[in-house]
């Protein structure tokens, strides 16, 4: 008989209640027997279908999700494009790349109130060229691009970033206008010029595209649309320990796996939180466990963990059966029979439950014991 | 600051759980315990930034300390890869 380990949160509650009903000596010492009892009760018995239960307990809530929740612009505290609801199950689920990055950006003590918080979203707002320029037209007399700088552009920046084109160009400065002379050009090649010159890179953290700051509780926190987690992390300003991205291949990078099977579960748990539903968040810790499992983040279809099953017939009764049946035959592969859906498929015992023990009769011991009867 | 001291700093988020290296002993005990293979357990890269200042070796365990709203502290393995 194995002993039974309690875990750590239920001894410290156990411990608490017995300090607040002055609970002591032999009383506690069989509370703590029957609760010892109650915990292997709860335990869950080898060879049961987790991960069925997690799938239903997670998808059965998930049917009442609100469809089509993608935009909450005018919400107070929230920036336009969020994406939440079951397109965000989804996204996490499916690890997609291209979603809609945000980041809450906590800051230090010392910089934590409005006015700073204000300059320091500034300050990380990612801003074009085409921010500066109020107007922008191609003078083709004389084969340059000009450029009307608003009241608030600063030169040297300017300068500075657009120094790239330099090279070929002549650059100057004339009253409140940019003037670029490329040395030898068509007019095809000063629009595309002057496309690419409006799109570069001025100031501010690549990636940042809106920013926001708003009181949550006592912080102020600058809620931002995209995301850059690295860059972000190297300003003296930040608090690090709270600064939260929701992109979880960004947390991967920058904080690791384990960050990123945390961030899994909390995007996770939140979402379903947000619309009101309860889902056990052990189902989720087990998604999330699986996702994180290869030491990379993977997704739960066809590309991710139901594509690395070994069995075939378990993966061509997923998805795309045709694929998966003609290069399994092409190859000449075997399928063990060793998990549970090939085995109910073929209509075999599913090792699942009892169906997982096998008995093995060693027959010189069975001699022993029906000689000993008889 | 030079880039390892701040890879090192970002560590100090929430999101980051405790990671230590296992001793060759502690390791094989550990097997011994669950009755595990190192390949069955799950994995995490050497160049993983939360192991990078451990300088872990290939097929040792990390040890991590993750924290539980049901059962508050237990732990989890990683084999690094």
């Amino acid at each position: 008989m194995t002993t039974i380990k309690i875990p750590k949160k239920i001894e410290d509650d156990f411990n608490k209640f017995c300090e607040e009903h002055k609970i002591k000596g032999s009383e506690k010492k069989k509370l703590h027997e029957k609760l010892k009892e109650i915990v292997k009760k709860s335990l869950f018995e080898p060879g049961e279908a987790i991960g069925v239960i997690t799938a239903q307990s997670i998808s059965e809530p998930a049917t009442q999700m609100t469809m089509r929740s993608y935009t909450m612009a005018s919400q107070a505290g929230r920036l336009a494009k969020v994406t939440f609801g079951l397109p965000r199950m989804v996204e996490i689920f499916d690890a997609r790349k291209t979603f809609e990055r945000a980041m809450k950006i906590y800051l230090k003590e010392e910089y934590n109130n409005k006015k700073d918080a204000k300059r320091i979203a500034e300050k990380i707002k990612e801003r074009f060229v085409r921010d500066v320029v109020e107007k922008s037209s191609i003078d083709l007399l004389n084969m340059q691009l000009e450029f009307e700088l608003s009241a608030d552009a600063d030169r040297d920046t300017i300068k500075s970033a657009i120094e790239k084109y330099a090279k070929s160009c002549n650059v100057s400065f004339r009253a409140n206008k940019l003037y670029i002379k490329p040395e030898k050009a068509e007019i095809k090649d000063l629009r595309s010029l002057k496309n690419k010159i409006l799109e570069t890179h001025l100031s501010g953290i690549r990636n940042i595209l809106k920013v926001a700051v708003v009181k949550d509780g006592e912080d102020w926190v600058i809620q931002t649309s995209g995301s850059n987690l690295r860059k972000i992390l190297e300003l003296p300003e930040i608090d690090i320990k709270r600064t939260y991205t929701n992109d979880m291949y960004e947390v991967e990078a920058v904080l690791g796996i384990e960050a990123a099977r945390n961030l899994i579960l909390n995007e996770a748990s939140s979402t379903l939180g947000e619309q009101g539903l309860d889902v056990d968040i052990r189902h989720i810790m087990l998604i999330s466990d699986l996702m994180t499992k290869d030491g990379k983040i993977r997704s739960v279809g066809r590309y991710g963990i139901s594509g690395k099953k070994t069995s075939i017939l378990a993966k061509a009764n997923f998805e795309e059966t045709l694929k998966h049946l003609t290069s399994a035959s092409f190859k000449g592969l075997r399928d063990e029979l060793r998990g549970a859906v090939e085995n109910v498929m073929i209509g075999n015992v599913a090792p699942i439950g009892t169906g997982r023990v096998e008995l093995i009769v060693d027959p010189k011991k069975l001699k022993k014991i029906s000689g000993k009867k008889s | 600051m030079t880039e390892k001291t701040k890879e090192v700093n970002f560590l100090k988020n929430h999101l980051v759980p405790k990671h230590e290296l296992l001793s060759y002993n502690e390791a094989q005990e550990l097997l011994k315990k669950f009755n595990v293979s190192l390949k069955q357990l799950p994995k995490i890269k050497q160049d993983d930034p939360a192991i990078k200042h451990l300088n872990a070796k290939r097929g040792s365990i990390i040890k991590i300390t993750r924290k539980s709203p049901t059962a508050g502290i237990y732990f989890y393995y990683r084999v690094v890869i």
